[in-house]
């Protein structure tokens, strides 16, 4: 299941093991393969959480959709990757990939990710209207600097304002 | 849980209820919060039996941190766990013997 | 103290209504019992060997008499009449249902208390000094600074799935009551040689558990007004980093070892460097909010010393000895900071009735300004006591068994709850406790031994610091029974150390008869007014060892 701050949504892209129908440039191919294939016409790329920063940067302004994979939900180590290629400048489409759970959307969007996508087996005792849910859990949050919501701190600095 | 990894018999099957956390005991009647109406087993088979009721409820979101524990039967029949770990889940806190079990069911 | 807002109070509540709906998913079996429970242990609940047990967070120690009143409260309706304060100032309660758990958060939140936070591989309850705000020898207040760090650690969106749990302490004096150097995080305030400026020592690194280790600094003066973004740069070089394939090796002390702490701090630094920190750190107007709620009380013009208080002293010791024992010397003139020790003869070291509770709210409001504090020695704190008030004070304290006199004595152990409840112990502690209490129970003894911190764990975990000790204890199995190992040379304070183990483990009853012993050694080799720890680096382990091994000797003949 793929799904976004406004609910569930159709993949356009094509992963590695799919038999391509649409054109090449949604094709989404692993990390290992580009960066062994110096010809990749693909705009997407799952890579790793480990890895670093330097290594994505030559291509960031290639790619359309980079798909960070989570291998267990308590693995945090892509909410701070998702950041620092965010911090790069990174415009497009940032998707995490992997067994997440409701309770971290929010923290998925707030770190810049649009999109996550989970296995079915989740999805089945997850759907769409719980993600949704969960990602409304708190109006307000105490982190500055990060995407999405409203920020606490500001608020207040505002109300002073006001004043 | 292979044969190898079952504890010595005989035993009995114990673990926390989900809702209240209270340590439980599979029994006849399904869980039992009494531990003198603990199910021994006393052979492979009925360990199987227990290890996979406890299997089915921990599925069924009923109890969690499910175990077979080994125990030696008191003079009554009664099952005591050897390890003393175990031995202090089926009693309560040994600070305190108002609290746990051995303040309802007494202390083995 | 601090006071809610509308939004803190907002995100609170959220957070409750929060927890409701993930137990509602979890027995309706939508969230397994592995996704389950790292979301329970962020609301601080645990499951232990007879029940669930709740951690409930007392930011950086301070509590108001309201508050205390309220956990009386949840105790009787929700658990069984009684809490545990514990190292981390927290307090715990050890039989709450999984059912109740979001209405105890409720009545929490409506006195602005929670739970978040207080287990899990995330940021945790911030601790301090616990004399903050009335120590004579401080520079600062640290607890503005903590409560910053609550608010900005609180359900933070990058750091909430840490490799393993994160915690960070601050104090704002020159003696360390905090155990800075024994936290992932320790922020020491200092000002700045030149300048004079406000800032922070950053200590990264330290921990207790399987392989303790003191914290190093890595940096000498951070600028007061840069903290979080800076923290922000600690935490991401962690979280991208820190070993996950191991837990025993998750923690940050293990990545600061393993890379250097140079190249760690080049890391940060890098990281730090990156930062568009004006996005980060919040404006002063905010920082001044925060701290204008722990501005000091309108202290009354009191004389230096109390006739009142002497001719008391005078005429009853038992009080003059409390005195002398629990008080701690205050800022303002007239006024004590008092320590009520919840070490009272053969008790379990940190419990506390709801009868005691209440009464101790009601104290609390008529001597100390309604305000009290939890140390991380597991006692609690009269900040704000006139000296004029202090004998009456004591009359109503030891109507509820409250006014022992040992604080930092050798009755005043440091125990985790071991066996009796932890579900990880492979040993108890609290017997082992009440059991060395109840043998250097006599007051005259206890004083003539002077200053002695002996901790207890009851695992390798290292809840109750044994590390960190003078006289350490860790609770093992051997060969299918309790066991326990001594360390000797521990220090919690400035001059942190990890003590060393001295000889075989024991069984639990010969554990007094060996602590004797090495009181022993200590009584015979003391220079005049030398405590107990400061013969022990002055002389070494060896003479202790010599007498431990004598000890252990006479049990193996008297065995055979
Ligand atoms: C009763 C249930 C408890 C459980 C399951 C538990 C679990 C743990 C674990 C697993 C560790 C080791 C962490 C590591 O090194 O990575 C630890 C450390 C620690 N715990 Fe507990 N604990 C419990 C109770 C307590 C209590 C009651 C206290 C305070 C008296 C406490 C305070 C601490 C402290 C201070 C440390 C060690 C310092 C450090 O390295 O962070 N814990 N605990
Ligand atoms: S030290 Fe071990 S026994 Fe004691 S509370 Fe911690 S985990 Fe439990």
């Amino acid at each position: 299941m793929l799904l976004d701050a406004r609910g569930a949504k159709d993949d356009v892209w094509i992963k590695p093991d799919q038999v391509p129908q649409v054109q090449a440039s949604h094709r989404l191919v692993l990390w290992e393969d580009w960066a062994g294939d110096s010809e990749v016409q693909a705009r997407g790329v799952e890579i790793p959480n480990t890895l670093k920063i330097g290594d994505l940067l030559p291509i960031l302004g290639q790619v359309e959709l980079i798909a960070i994979r989570f291998g267990a939900f308590t693995d945090g180590r892509g909410f701070s990757l998702a950041r620092l290629i965010r911090a790069q400048g990174y415009k497009g489409t940032l998707r995490a990939t992997g067994p997440l759970i409701p309770d971290q959307f929010a923290y998925a969007l707030r770190c810049g990710f649009d999109e996550v996508e989970v296995p079915d087996a989740n999805a089945n005792r997850q759907p769409p209207d719980v993600w949704l849910r969960a990602a409304r859990s708190f109006s307000a949050n105490y982190q500055r600097g990060y995407a999405t919501g409203v920020n606490i701190l500001d608020q207040r600095r505002l109300a002073r304002a006001g004043r | 849980m292979s044969a190898a990894k079952r504890p010595p018999l005989p035993v009995i099957l114990l673990a926390n209820d989900l809702l209240d956390g209270e340590v439980v005991f599979r029994s006849d009647k399904g869980w039992s919060r009494d531990p003198g109406e603990a199910l021994i087993a006393f052979d492979d088979e009925a360990a199987v039996a227990l290890e996979q009721a406890g299997q089915r409820a921990y599925a069924n979101n009923e109890v969690v941190e499910v175990a077979l524990v080994d125990v030696s039967l008191t003079g009554d029949g009664k099952p005591v766990p050897n390890h003393f770990r175990e031995r202090f889940k089926v009693n309560g806190p040994t600070v305190r013997l108002d609290l746990g079990k051995q303040a309802v069911y007494g202390r083995r | 103290m601090y006071r809610y807002d509308e939004f803190d109070e907002r995100f609170v509540r959220e957070r409750v209504e929060q927890f409701r709906d993930e137990v509602a998913r979890r027995l309706d079996g939508s969230l397994t019992e592995d996704e389950f429970r790292p979301l329970r242990l962020k609301n601080g609940l645990y499951l232990q060997l007879h029940a669930y047990m709740l951690r409930i967070a007392i930011p950086y120690g301070t509590l108001s008499s309201r508050q205390l009143r309220q956990l009386a409260l949840i105790a009787d309706r929700y658990d069984r009449g009684y809490g545990h304060f514990t190292t981390r100032q927290n307090i715990q309660f050890n039989w709450p249902k999984l059912r109740d758990a979001p209405d105890i958060l409720g009545l929490l939140a409506d006195v602005e208390m929670h739970c978040i936070q207080t287990s899990g591989n995330c940021i945790r309850n911030v601790t301090a000094d616990h004399f903050a705000g009335v120590a004579a020898d401080e520079i600062d207040d640290p607890r503005p600074v903590c409560e910053l760090i609550r608010q900005w650690s609180s359900a933070h969106p990058e750091f909430s799935y840490l490799p393993r749990k994160f915690k960070i302490a601050v104090t704002g004096a020159l003696h360390d009551r905090a155990v800075v150097k024994a936290h992932d995080i320790g922020l020491r305030m200092v000002r700045d040689r030149e300048t004079s400026a406000k800032g922070f020592e950053v200590i990264v690194g330290g921990g207790l558990g399987r392989t303790p280790f003191v914290g190093k600094v890595i940096r000498d003066f951070l600028p007061e007004d840069e903290l979080l973004a800076y923290l922000e740069a600690i935490m991401r070089v962690y979280n991208l980093e820190g070993r996950r394939d191991n837990k025993y090796k998750a923690r940050v002390k293990i990545l600061v070892h393993e890379i250097g702490v140079e190249a760690f701090r080049e890391k940060v630094e890098a990281e730090y460097a990156r930062l568009d920190v004006a996005s980060i750190n919040p404006d002063p107007a905010e920082v001044e909010r925060i701290a204008a709620y722990f501005a000091p009380p309108a202290y009354e013009k009191l004389p230096a010393q109390s006739t009142a208080l002497d001719a008391a002293m005078k005429l009853n010791p038992a009080f003059a000895e409390w005195v002398e024992i629990n008080g701690f010397e205050h800022k303002a003139p007239g006024y004590v900071a008092v320590t009520v020790s919840l070490k009272g003869i053969g008790e379990v070291p940190g419990d506390m009735t709801s009868d005691q509770m209440r009464h101790f709210a009601d104290l609390t409001d008529r001597f100390s300004l309604g305000e009290l504090r939890v140390s991380h020695n597991q006692n609690l704190i009269l900040p704000d006591v006139k000296k004029k008030d202090l004998f009456p004070l004591w009359q109503e304290l030891g109507k509820f068994g409250l006014a022992t006199a040992n604080v930092g004595l050798i009755t005043d152990i440091i125990a985790c709850p071991g066996l009796d409840y932890c579900s990880l112990a492979t040993a108890r502690s609290i017997p082992i406790a009440q059991a060395i209490a109840t043998r250097f129970a006599d007051p005259v003894r206890q004083r003539d031994i002077g200053p002695l911190n002996l901790n207890i764990s009851g695992c390798i975990n290292a809840c109750g610091h044994h590390h960190v000790g003078h006289i350490g204890i860790l609770g093992l199995e051997k060969r299918g029974q309790e066991s326990y190992q001594i360390t000797l040379g521990g220090d919690s304070s400035e001059d942190a150390a990890i003590g060393d183990v001295i000889g075989p483990g024991l069984t639990g009853d010969a554990v007094p008869g060996a602590i004797e012993r090495l009181v022993a050694i200590y009584l015979q080799e003391r220079r005049e007014g030398e405590p107990f720890i400061a013969t022990v680096k002055r002389i070494g382990q060896a003479p202790f060892k010599a007498a431990f091994q004598h000890y252990v000797e006479g049990l193996r003949d008297h065995a055979a």
